[in-house]
């Protein structure tokens, strides 16, 4: 197909000649590449920056470098077995993850879930909402030259990471949630852990907002950055906090509770502004609320079961099969051939730390889907980057990248 | 579902002749593919459908016809509603009019799919790939496209397979 004779370069340049002004091909401005292996973005997103001077002029953002084929890859594996691959989207909201994908299939089979199942849920994703914003606050400062802040956050998110690894052996990878419950239930050293975190966090939040909420540098960095309207913001499907900084109150555990959202008091933090400060302002509070959160689910953890007792969809206890042959059955059936869904599709959407996280699921009648599609916020958040950083200078464009929030796991999948 | 929503769904019923499924009570239209357009201006404009949450694609090759449906999700943060549509596109390398025009964020999930599913998009101002290199051949989404697992070498047969794996390009 290609002629050997044309370079690799030229083929992307030509591709990429309508997206740059007329300027750039006369070469009074310059063209730089940033990325993909390049620490302030977060990952490996490439930037094609077309720059006047330290002006931005046009951003080309391209992806696809951490594609790893996620959507193929869960058509070819059963219900159960495609849940582990849900994890290795957005590597920090793993739990969210699981969520989405678990509340999808259960509607898709229409399967139950206990109530101590669903508090838990909420509960393990609260907690990794607050992590997930800890790691970004923690890189967008160090974006911003606030060392010390990355590693106070850090050290926070681990005292998260250890409670995750206590109840599912797994510090990121979690795979906690099961269609119709739970792996298991949580350990006896759970409720302690999480106690003395919700003693703990407050204090610290206030610390961190002490480092940045009125440092003058902070405040320069990022106020009037990147400003984002609602109507941009609605125009461009962007959710999440960066859709709340701009004034706007949307969220889905509001709008349309999920896993028994609607017993929880909670508000939605938004602010007016829509700049990068506004955005650290949401997700600051944010934190806030999560906790208000994880702690009235601890405090009204029901009792009971943690997986559905539904044979034909959820294994049966390791304590049954020594006994009924009828367990082994299940057991047997489950793990050989899995349950099979009806020929029907969905679209199940959650509030994930980025935003809202869709997953289209599509069944045929065999117990592997047909179709799973992720829509993750933050390859939605990622297209307002090109208006967000157009006519600012390359040190603010870091600031806007950081500001957005994005995970290119979740982008590419 | 309320009294908004279902305005919406009889007004797109009646103008676009839609037919109308419903699964757990999420409601699905499905449109013919010259009224795309026109169904989403009229959900944006008239119905207050701001956002397309999502748009995706799923290949039903070989055991139906038309072989793929393009499938959006609608938005609305007014009326706290949701709406899917989908449009059925015949052939092996199906065109429809992009929705760029309607809703600016249409312009990577058109990508992604023409990227992954070979669906060209009329009027995009940017249709190239998106996930995979530039120069990928295939779709890798479609069902006739393999999932590509690595051949088992052995003795007998390691001079054999290892003549088909792929090579590094030379530049």
């Amino acid at each position: 197909m290609t002629n050997p004779e044309t370079t690799e370069m030229k083929i992307t340049f030509d591709e990429l000649k309508h997206l740059v002004s007329d300027r750039a091909l006369e070469g009074e401005t310059l063209l730089l590449n940033m990325g993909p292996q390049h620490p302030s973005t977060h990952g490996v997103l490439r930037l094609l920056l077309e720059l006047d001077g330290e002006e931005v002029i046009n951003c080309i953002p391209d992806i696809g470098f951490l594609h790893t084929g996620i959507e193929k890859n869960m058509e070819s594996k059963t219900y159960q077995k495609a849940e582990v691959m849900t994890d290795r989207l957005d590597y920090l909201n793993t739990m969210g993850n699981n969520l989405a994908y678990c509340l999808a299939v259960e509607k898709l089979v229409d399967l139950d879930v206990p109530e101590r199942a669903q508090t838990i849920r909420v509960l393990m994703t609260e907690l990794q909402r607050i992590a997930s914003h800890l790691v970004w606050l923690g890189t967008s400062a160090l974006d911003l030259a606030a060392m010390s802040v990355f590693l106070y956050c850090f050290r926070e998110r681990e005292q998260i990471l250890d409670i995750l690894e206590m109840c599912s052996g797994q510090r990121m990878m979690t795979t906690y949630f099961r269609p119709g419950g739970l792996w298991r239930d949580l350990p006896v050293e759970f409720e302690a852990a999480v106690r003395e975190f919700l003693k703990t966090f407050p204090a610290r939040i206030d610390q961190y907002e002490s480092l940045l909420t009125n440092n003058p540098v902070f405040l320069d960095r990022t106020k009037n950055i990147g400003v984002m309207s609602s109507d941009q913001g609605f125009s461009w499907g962007i959710t999440g906090p960066s859709l709340r900084a701009t004034g706007v109150d949307y969220d889905i555990r509001k709008v349309s509770p999920y896993s028994g959202y609607q017993h929880y008091e909670f508000d939605i933090p938004t602010a007016a502004e829509g700049d990068a400060y506004a955005r650290y302002v949401v997700r600051v509070e944010e934190m806030r609320q999560s906790l208000r959160i994880v702690r009235q689910a601890l405090d009204n953890l029901p009792d009971g079961p943690v997986r559905s007792n539904n044979r034909k969809f959820v294994p049966p206890p390791r304590s049954e099969l020594g006994t009924s042959m009828e367990a082994v059955i299940h057991h047997f059936k489950l793990w050989t051939e899995g349950f099979s869904a009806p020929k029907a599709s969905l679209y199940l959407p959650v509030e994930s730390p980025r935003g809202e996280l869709g997953i289209f699921l599509e069944g045929d009648g065999s117990p592997k889907p047909y179709r799973v599609h992720w829509r993750t916020p933050s390859f939605v958040n990622l297209q307002a980057l090109p208006f967000l950083s157009k006519g600012h200078f390359v040190a603010d464009l870091v600031a806007i990248i950081g500001s957005i929030d994005i995970i290119l796991g979740d982008i590419d999948r | 579902m309320d009294k908004a929503l279902k305005s919406a769904i009889k007004d797109i019923n009646k103008r676009f002749e839609a037919q109308e499924t419903e699964f757990r009570g999420l409601v699905s239209l499905v449109v013919a593919p010259e009224h795309i357009v026109q169904v989403c201006s009229t959900l944006r404009e008239k119905h207050h459908f701001e956002m397309l949450s999502s748009q995706t694609a799923v290949d039903y090759w070989p055991q139906e016809k038309p072989r793929f449906h393009l499938i959006y999700q609608f938005n609305s943060y007014a009326q706290k509603a949701r709406l899917e549509v989908r449009v059925p596109l015949d052939g092996d390398s199906p065109v429809v009019n992009s929705v760029v025009s309607v809703f600016p964020n249409a312009n990577w999930h058109e990508r992604e799919i023409w990227d992954l599913f070979g669906i060209r998009f009329e009027g995009h101002p940017d249709l190239r790939r998106i996930l995979m290199p530039h120069d990928w051949e295939g779709y890798p989404l479609r069902k006739d496209y393999p999932l590509g697992y690595e051949e088992v070498q052995f003795t007998f047969n390691y001079d054999e397979i290892n003549r088909r794996k792929p090579k590094p390009k030379d530049y």
